[in-house]
C-alpha cells in the first residue's frame, strides 16, 4: 500500500511526458509542412543570436517595464524548475526533499526559489493589471478577443496559482519550516496554518506538492495549444531567424531560371524539356497558403506569443489601416494547425479543404496596405518576420492571380515601358540636367 | 540654373577610354520627379566642388525594380535588375552612389546575387567620407543653431543600419539636431514605402505622412531634413496639409550642405 502514491505519480509523469512529446512531433510535422529553406550559414552567429536575444532577452528590453518584469518571470520560471527535478525524484522514490542532505547550499537554494517565487508573483500580478486595469492598447487590438484573450490570461493565473501553490507547500511543510533556513518567505505564511491540527497541515502540504506537479504538467501539455509556446520555440526561431540586412528580400530562383532564359539570345523558346524534367511541375510563385511558405517562417508562427509590439510599431495599422503583424502571424498558424488537424483525421494525407491562408484567413486589403518597413520585424522580440509572408502573399497575388491594384498595374506597366513607375520616356532621363 | 553643371555620362567618360570614381545613380525620381530633381542638382553642385570624377547613365539608366519587387512582380524586378546590371558590368562600375534609398537597397543587397556586385553607398555616406577625406569642408554659417530634425528612412534606417552619416551631417552644420518620437530603429515610416507611393492607401483614420508630419511637429523643428526623395514628397505633403509650409521646410541633407556653402 505504501507504494501507491509512488506508481500514481510515475504514471501521472509519464501521461503528462508523454502527451507533450505526442504534441511536439506533431507540432514539428507541421513546421516540416513548410518549403525548404537553406539556414546553414553562419553558424556562429546563429548560436550568438539565440545566446544573446532568446536566452539574454536583449530585444525584450526595449520597452524596460514589461522588459525587466518579464526577465524576472523568466529567470523564475528557469530556475524554480531546478525545484521540478527534486519533486519529481521524491515523487518517484517516495523520498521527502532528497537534497536537503546537501546542506546549506540547500537553505541557499531554496531561499533563492522563495524570493523568485514572490517576485514572479508580483511580476505576473503586474501583467495582469498592464492588461485588465490600465488596458494597454496593443493587448486590445481587433485580433485580441476571444481565445488569445483568455489563453494570455489563463497563462497569468497558471503562474499565479502554481507560485502561490510553491510557497504554501514550504510553508506547510513541517519538517522543512523544522530546519529553519531557505524558509525566507514561507515562515511568514506558516503563522496562517498555525491554528490548523498536525495533520490537517500535512494534508494541505500533500495537496499543495500534487496540485503543483500536476499543475506543471498541465501547463507543460498546455502550452502546445497556446500562445506560450514561446518560451521554447524562442530558441530555435532566434537561431534561424534571417541574417542578411532587413531591406534585403530575396530573389526568386525560379523567377531568375526563366528570366535568364528570356534574356539569352541562344535560348531556343522551342526547345523540349531537358531530360527527367518534363515530369516536374512548374513552380508556384508566391504563398497563397501555408505550405508555400518555408518552414522558418511556419515556426515563427508557432513561436509568435501574441505581445503585439509589431502592430503597435506598424504604420498601417497605427493610421487605422486592417494590417496587423501580429495578425499575419496568428493567421497563419491557425491555418497551419486546421492543416495539421485535417491531415490527422485523414490518415496522414491533406485532403483539400476549399480554404487557403489567402482570403479565408488574411485579407488582400491586409497584404496591400503594408509599406514594408521593417517596423514589425525590428520590433520582435525573438526575431519573428510577419514582412515576408506579406511579400510571399502579394507575390501570388500579382504573379499568379495578376491580382494587383489598378494603380501598381499601371505603375509596373510603366517599369515595364519606359524604365521608370511614372509615365516619363527613358530618353529624358537627363534632362534635369539643363532645366 | 545660372551655372551650368558638369554631369558626365559612362558613355563619355568610355569615348575618352576613362573611369570616373564613382558612378551617381539617379533613381527615377531623381530624374523626373520636379522636387525630386532639385536634390540630384544640389548633390551634383557638392561632387563638382569637390572635383569628383563621377559619371551618370543617363538615357542607360532604368527603375531599379524596387516598387515592382515589393508590390510582388519579381519577373519585373528581375528583368530590370538583370538589364541593369548587364549596363553597370559592361562599364566595368566599382562604386556606386545613390541619392535614393529604395535604389541603394536594391543595388546593394538584391543585384549581388543576380551578378551585380559592387560598392554601394547613399549620399550621405559619400558625402561624410567626403568631410572626412578633407575633399569637402563645410561651414555652419546659415544653418548655425537651427533646430533641425532628420527624418530615418526605412530603406537606410532599419532595412542597412545606417543612422549616423546623415545625423553627423547635420551636427557638422552645427545645428541643433533633434530627435523625432520614433527615430532611429524605431523610426516611422513615411507611408511611401512598399509600392505604396504609387497607390492610395488602404481605408484607414489617418494617413502615414501626416502621423510622421505631425511626430516632427511636436518636437517644433525649424527644417526636417530627408534623406529620400520619397519620404521627402510625403513629409512636404504632410506638411502643406498642417499647413506649416511657412514655419518649416522640408530638405534633402545634400540641399542643407549646398545651401549651406550657396551653391
Amino acid at each position: 500500500m505504501d507504494y501507491i502514491p509512488n506508481i500514481l505519480f510515475a504514471i501521472t509523469l509519464i501521461i503528462g511526458i508523454g502527451y507533450f512529446v505526442k504534441n511536439i512531433r506533431k507540432l514539428i510535422r507541421n513546421i516540416k509542412l513548410g518549403q525548404d529553406i537553406d539556414v546553414s550559414d553562419n553558424t556562429s552567429q546563429r548560436w550568438k543570436n539565440m545566446g544573446l536575444i532568446a536566452l539574454g532577452q536583449s530585444k525584450m528590453l526595449r520597452r524596460p517595464v514589461a522588459g525587466i518584469l518579464h526577465i524576472i518571470v523568466y529567470v523564475g520560471f528557469i530556475i524554480i524548475n531546478i525545484e521540478v527535478l527534486e519533486i519529481i525524484i521524491d515523487g518517484i522514490f517516495g523520498t521527502h526533499r532528497i537534497f536537503s542532505g546537501i546542506g546549506n547550499l540547500y537553505g541557499v537554494l531554496i531561499g533563492s526559489f522563495e524570493i523568485l517565487a514572490v517576485l514572479v508573483l508580483v511580476s505576473v500580478i503586474v501583467f495582469w493589471i498592464r492588461r485588465m486595469v490600465l488596458r494597454i492598447p496593443r493587448f486590445w487590438n481587433k485580433e485580441m478577443t476571444k481565445w488569445p484573450k483568455n489563453d494570455a490570461l489563463n497563462i497569468l493565473y497558471f503562474e499565479m496559482v502554481l507560485m502561490s501553490l510553491f510557497l504554501i507547500m514550504n510553508a506547510t511543510d513541517v519538517l522543512f519550516q523544522g530546519m529553519n533556513s531557505g524558509n525566507i518567505v514561507s515562515q511568514f505564511i506558516a503563522p496562517w496554518f498555525g491554528d490548523f491540527s498536525e495533520n490537517t497541515i500535512h494534508i494541505i502540504e500533500r495537496s499543495a506538492w500534487w496540485i503543483h506537479i500536476i499543475g506543471i504538467l498541465i501547463f507543460l501539455n498546455y502550452l502546445y495549444f497556446s500562445k506560450h509556446l514561446h518560451i521554447l520555440l524562442a530558441f530555435p526561431n532566434t537561431f534561424y531567424a534571417n541574417l542578411k540586412p532587413k531591406g534585403e528580400l530575396n530573389n526568386l530562383e525560379a523567377v531568375t531560371k526563366e528570366v535568364m532564359l528570356m534574356m539569352d539570345p541562344n535560348a531556343d523558346p522551342f526547345a523540349a524539356p531537358a531530360e527527367g524534367e518534363e515530369e516536374n511541375e512548374p513552380a508556384k510563385f508566391g504563398a497563397s497558403d501555408v505550405q508555400d511558405l518555408n518552414w522558418v517562417q511556419l515556426l515563427n508562427a508557432y513561436t509568435c506569443t501574441e505581445c503585439g509590439r509589431c502592430t503597435s510599431q506598424c504604420p498601417a495599422n497605427l493610421t487605422g489601416k486592417k494590417l496587423s503583424p501580429r495578425k499575419i502571424m496568428m493567421d497563419t498558424r491557425d491555418r497551419l494547425e486546421e492543416v495539421g488537424k485535417n491531415i490527422d483525421a485523414n490518415k496522414g494525407e491533406f485532403k483539400d479543404d476549399r480554404k487557403q491562408l489567402l482570403d479565408d484567413y488574411i485579407t488582400r486589403e491586409e497584404l496591400w496596405a503594408c509599406t514594408s518597413c521593417n517596423a514589425c520585424v525590428e520590433a520582435c522580440p525573438v526575431s519573428i518576420n510577419p514582412l515576408s509572408i506579406i511579400m510571399d502573399m502579394r507575390r501570388y497575388l500579382v504573379m499568379e492571380q495578376s491580382a494587383a491594384p489598378t494603380e501598381l498595374n499601371n505603375m509596373m506597366t510603366n517599369i515595364e515601358n519606359n524604365g521608370a513607375p511614372w509615365p516619363y520616356n527613358q530618353m529624358d532621363r537627363l534632362n534635369w540636367k539643363n532645366e | 540654373m545660372s551655372e551650368t553643371l558638369k554631369v558626365p555620362t559612362m558613355a563619355e567618360y568610355m569615348a575618352q577610354g576613362k573611369q570616373p570614381e564613382v558612378l551617381f545613380w539617379v533613381g527615377c525620381a531623381g530624374s523626373f520627379d520636379d522636387r525630386a530633381k532639385k536634390i540630384t542638382k544640389a548633390f551634383v553642385k557638392l561632387l563638382n566642388k569637390a572635383n569628383i570624377e563621377f559619371a551618370v547613365l543617363g538615357t542607360e539608366e532604368s527603375c531599379t525594380g524596387d516598387p515592382a519587387k515589393r508590390a510582388g512582380n519579381e519577373f519585373l524586378f528581375q528583368m530590370q535588375a538583370v538589364t541593369n546590371i548587364e549596363v553597370l558590368n559592361a562599364y566595368e562600375v566599382k562604386k556606386i552612389v545613390t541619392t535614393c534609398p529604395h535604389c541603394f537597397n536594391t543595388l546593394k543587397n538584391e543585384y549581388p546575387s543576380l551578378g551585380g556586385n559592387y560598392e554601394v553607398v547613399h549620399h550621405t555616406q559619400f558625402l561624410k567620407s567626403l568631410l572626412d577625406d578633407g575633399r569637402l569642408t563645410i561651414e555652419g554659417g546659415k544653418f548655425k543653431g537651427k533646430r533641425i530634425t532628420f527624418h530615418d528612412p526605412c530603406y537606410l534606417g532599419r532595412a542597412n543600419n545606417i543612422y549616423e552619416a546623415p545625423r553627423e551631417l547635420i551636427k557638422k552644420l552645427e545645428a541643433e539636431l533633434v530627435e523625432m518620437k520614433s527615430c532611429k530603429q524605431d523610426g516611422l515610416c513615411c507611408g511611401a514605402g512598399g509600392a505604396q507611393m504609387f497607390k492610395d492607401a488602404e481605408k484607414g483614420d489617418k494617413e502615414i505622412n501626416v502621423e510622421r508630419t505631425e511626430q516632427a511637429l511636436d518636437i517644433k523643428p525649424e527644417i526636417i531634413a530627408a534623406g529620400c526623395p520619397f519620404c521627402n514628397t510625403m513629409i512636404t505633403d504632410g506638411i502643406k496639409i498642417k499647413e506649416k509650409e511657412a514655419d518649416v521646410a522640408v530638405m534633402d541633407i545634400a540641399e542643407l550642405i549646398a545651401n549651406a556653402q550657396d551653391l
